[in-house]
């Protein structure tokens, strides 16, 4: 027997990122920008979609992909509820989307006319991060009751977005939030991303997120 | 996290280079990890055992190589390591840093053990 170093050096994820660029050359052929919306659970993000969507759907076409881990559909039915094209993909317990769920998702979609695909990634800080899934722009959500400490406890997927939404300020007089904090890991992180503190519920500083949202479509058209 | 996810990836890909050159095993496999990359060794070896059975692959030896997150200063362009995060540049205290290694998960190469006598 003889033995022989065989060398490799390859990224292990690159099966997910090679299909993750194939599926952002199909958004970009199409003119649809596409979104990979990632949070803990709780933090509001199914909110932030409806809300989103009661902005724009009369100036855009949207469509949404739902990520969960258990085959509820609650989130799917409130988002179908508004007459949006949308799809739920079940993870079967795994802890994040990728790109091959992804792509069998929009593949049921009917994508004919949609300007807009928001997906909505398994509510997980650790994962998510490191699968691209064909996004052309990743956004967290973070919220005031989560504590200010995250980014310091969850750094990756801070890293790696365009835009980080602080959702919940209603509720800043109620829970020890330090901002300044919050923004300083941030900033360490991830110097000078867009940042929109507001509150789905009484949509205070929603208009700025819409705003840079409407920004990105210009730019895809 | 997703370890079982990676460690698949991982025996596909060695797999795939053991047969393409003709292996009869692997003997072990040298992988790298970034130290920002939040994946355990022990845990990737752990599923390895269990899903590497009765393949090419089987009862080889995983190998860990860890490297240190490096950044670079964006102010003053020192670049350095460091082993926790989120710590400003100790040249000049700026905290605007860009990563520059430490996110990675690298299969490095494979070590395979082949029958002579086909070679020839």
């Amino acid at each position: 027997m003889n033995k022989t170093t065989i060398p490799i050096v390859k990224n292990i994820l690159n099966a997910n990122d090679q299909i993750a660029e194939e599926n952002k050359a199909f958004f970009t052929n199409k003119n649809i920008l596409a979104i990979n919306v990632m949070a803990s659970p709780g933090s509001g993000k199914t909110s932030l979609i409806l809300k989103t969507i009661e902005h724009l759907s009369h100036e855009c076409n949207i469509a949404v992909i739902e990520g969960d881990t258990a085959p509820v559909t609650i989130d799917a039915d409130k988002i179908s509820e508004l007459n949006i094209p949308v799809i739920q993909i079940n993870t079967g317990g795994e802890c994040h989307l990728d790109a091959l769920m992804v792509r069998n998702g929009f593949s049921q979609l009917d994508l004919t006319n949609v300007d807009l695909i928001i997906i909505e990634n398994v509510g997980n800080l650790v994962c998510p991060a490191a699968f691209h899934l064909g996004e052309h722009f990743s956004i967290v959500i973070a919220s005031i009751p989560e504590g200010d400490d995250k980014p310091y406890k969850y750094p990756n997927i801070y890293r790696r977005i365009q835009s980080l939404i602080l959702n919940k300020i209603d509720l800043q007089p109620y829970v020890d939030f330090d901002m300044d904090y919050f923004r300083k890991g941030i900033e360490a992180l991830n110097p000078g991303v867009s940042f929109f503190p507001l509150s789905c519920k009484t949509d205070e500083g929603f208009e700025d997120w819409i705003n840079w949202l409407k920004d990105k479509l210009q730019d895809n058209n | 996290m997703h370890e079982l996810a990676v460690t698949e990836s991982l025996l596909n890909t060695a797999s795939e280079y053991a047969i393409k050159n003709n292996a009869q095993k692997v003997i072990s496999l040298n992988i790298t990890i970034g130290d920002l990359s939040n994946i355990i060794g022990d845990s990737v070896q752990f599923y390895w055992d269990m899903i590497s059975e009765e393949t090419i692959c089987e009862n080889s030896l995983l190998v860990f190589k860890r490297i240190p997150a490096k950044f670079l200063c964006q102010a003053c362009g020192n670049d350095f390591e460091i082993q926790g995060e989120l710590l400003p540049c100790p040249k000049c205290s700026s905290m605007d840093l860009k990563t520059i290694r430490g996110d990675e998960f690298l299969l490095e190469s494979i070590e395979i053990e082949k029958d002579l006598e086909e070679k020839e």
